[in-house]
C-alpha cells in the first residue's frame, strides 16, 4: 500500500542548519550532513535541504553541502532555495539531489519548470508555493493568494489555479506552505491543502503548522496531502519520524514502518 | 566493472554512488565498446520512455542484446526496467528490446470507483516476492522501497514481485540473468541498498 510520507526539512544558512521563528531568532541547529543522516535513521521518508542564504557567495557553500549531504544518503533528497535556472538546478544534481524546490523563480519565469523536467524528468521538480488566505474574502481558500519572498509579498496569483498551471507545465509535486498556519505549531491549513490535492494530480506535500501527531493525521485525512513536511519540530529530538509514524499507524494512516 | 548505462534520462549520480558505496568497481558509458566488455550491466533512468530511443541511435541494444546472451548479470531500474519488455504506450514508435512480452501502460486514472493519482509517488510495499529470487535475497515481504512513475509493467509469469497501486504490477522482474525494478533500489534506503548487494555480489 501507498504510503503517506514524512519529510524532515533542514534551512540551511551559510552550509549549518538554522531553526528560528520566522526567520528571527535563529538557532545554530547543527551539521546538514549529520542531521541529515541522523532523520534519515530515525525514519524519515525523504529530505528537504532549504537553502536560506540570500548572498550570491553562499552558492558555493550549499553545493559542498550538498556534496557532504547526499555522500550516504539513501533516500529520495530534495535541494531548494536560489534555484533561478536550469543550469543551477544541474550543479545541484550533479552534486546529488533527486529533486529541486523552486518557487519564486518558477513564478518569475513559469518556463523554468518544463526546462528543468527536460532534463531531469517531470519527478525531479517540485514547485515550491507560499500560500496565504484573503482576510474576509467570500472564499479565503479558493482565494488563497500566491506570496514571495519569504511570504512577504503577494503576486496576484491564486494558489489553486496556480498549482494547476504548475502541474500543467510539468511539476511532479506541489510543497504547499501555509504562511498563516506556518511558524504556529497549531496545525496545517487542511481546508487549503485539501483543495489543492483535489485540483492537480500530482503529490502534494502540506507544509507550516505542524506541531504534533494528530496535526498530521488531520492534514493526511481531511487535508488530503500525500506528504507532510516539519523541520523544527524534529530537531531537537521533541519526536523523530519513526514515534510520529508509530502514532499515525495506530489511527490507521498507512505509514512506512 | 559495472557499466552504467548514460542515456540521458534522469540523473545518475545516486545510482552509481550507491554502487561505488557498496564497492562495486563502476563506470558510466555510452560506448558499446564498454558494454561488450562489461561484467554487469545496470540501465537506470527516470522519465520518459522516449529516451530509450537513444539506447537504439547509440548502437547500445545490440551489445546489450549480446551481452545478456551470453549470461552478463543486467539491471534495469524504473525505465530501465520497462526497456526490457516490448514496450510502451508513452512513446510507441520506440520499440524495448523484447527480452520480456507485454506493453507498459499508463496507471488508470480510477480503480475501484475512486480517482488514482498518477504519477505513483512515494514508499509502497513489495508482495508476493517469488522464492528463489536471487535479486530480492534476503529482502522481507511487506518491505517498502520507493516509486516515481507513471507507466508500469504487466505482471506474468517472471515477476519476481509485484507492489499494488490501482491492481497489481510488476515491481520486480527476473529470469536468469536478466533484473528489473519498477522502484529505485538507490532511494529505498536499507532494503533498497540489500537488493544492490545482491545484484554486485551476484555470479554470472
Amino acid at each position: 500500500m501507498l504510503t503517506k510520507r514524512i519529510i524532515a526539512c533542514l534551512d540551511v544558512r551559510g552550509g549549518r542548519v538554522v531553526k528560528g521563528i520566522q526567520f528571527v531568532d535563529i538557532v545554530d541547529a547543527g551539521d546538514p550532513a549529520e542531521l541529515a543522516h541522523r532523520h534519515a535513521a530515525a525514519g524519515a521518508d525523504e529530505i528537504v535541504l532549504l537553502d536560506i542564504t540570500a548572498t550570491h557567495e553562499g552558492r558555493g557553500t550549499l553545493i559542498d553541502t550538498v556534496k557532504r549531504t547526499a555522500a550516504e544518503l539513501f533516500i529520495p533528497f530534495t535541494v531548494g532555495g536560489g534555484i533561478r535556472s536550469a543550469e543551477d538546478a544541474a550543479a545541484v544534481f550533479d552534486a546529488g539531489a533527486d529533486k529541486v524546490s523552486i518557487n519564486s523563480s518558477a513564478i518569475a519565469r513559469p518556463e523554468l519548470i518544463g526546462e528543468i523536467g527536460q532534463s531531469f524528468g517531470a519527478q525531479a521538480v517540485i514547485v515550491a508555493i507560499d500560500a496565504r488566505r484573503i482576510p474576509n474574502a467570500a472564499d479565503a481558500v479558493a482565494e488563497a493568494e500566491v506570496y514571495v519572498s519569504g511570504g512577504r509579498k503577494p503576486t496576484g496569483l491564486r494558489v489553486v489555479e496556480w498549482a494547476r498551471e504548475a502541474e500543467q507545465r510539468g511539476a511532479g509535486e506541489i510543497l504547499l506552505t501555509s504562511m498563516d498556519a506556518d511558524g504556529t505549531r497549531a496545525g496545517f491549513d487542511d481546508e487549503l491543502t485539501a483543495r489543492v490535492s483535489q485540483a492537480v494530480q500530482i503529490p502534494v506535500i502540506a507544509s507550516g503548522g505542524a506541531g504534533n501527531a494528530q496535526h498530521f493525521a488531520d492534514v493526511f485525512g481531511r487535508g488530503k496531502a500525500d506528504a507532510a513536511l516539519a523541520a523544527s519540530i524534529f530537531h531537537f529530538g521533541v519526536t523523530d519520524s519513526w514515534a510520529l509514524k508509530r502514532e499515525l499507524a495506530a489511527q490507521g494512516v498507512p505509514v512506512r514502518l | 566493472m559495472i557499466e552504467v548505462i548514460d542515456y540521458k534520462a534522469g540523473n545518475l549520480t545516486s545510482v552509481v554512488k550507491a554502487l561505488r558505496y557498496l564497492g562495486a568497481e563502476t563506470h558510466v558509458t555510452q560506448s558499446p565498446d564498454d558494454v561488450r566488455e562489461a561484467s554487469k550491466i545496470v540501465l537506470p533512468g527516470v522519465g520518459h520512455f522516449r529516451a530509450t530511443q537513444l539506447l537504439h541511435d547509440l548502437q547500445l541494444t545490440e551489445v546489450t542484446r549480446d551481452a545478456i546472451a551470453r549470461g552478463v548479470p543486467f539491471l534495469g531500474i524504473c525505465v530501465g526496467l520497462q526497456w526490457l519488455y516490448e514496450g510502451s504506450t508513452e512513446a510507441e514508435s520506440t520499440d524495448g528490446l523484447c527480452h520480456y512480452g507485454g506493453r507498459c501502460e499508463r496507471f488508470p486514472a480510477t480503480h475501484a470507483g475512486a480517482d488514482l493519482k498518477s504519477p505513483h509517488v512515494g514508499w509502497n510495499s513489495l508482495e508476493n516476492i517469488r522464492a528463489g529470487s536471487r535479486l530480492l535475497r534476503g529482502i522481507a515481504p511487506g518491505s517498502f522501497v520507493y516509486y516515481t512513475h507513471s507507466w508500469r509493467a504487466p505482471v506474468d509469469t517472471d515477476t519476481a514481485a509485484t507492489t499494488h497501486y490501482g491492481g497489481p504490477f510488476t515491481a520486480a522482474v527476473e529470469r536468469d540473468n536478466v533484473m528489473g525494478v519498477q522502484f529505485h533500489p538507490e532511494k529505498s534506503g536499507e532494503t533498497g541498498l540489500q537488493l544492490l548487494r545482491n545484484f554486485v555480489e551476484m555470479r554470472a
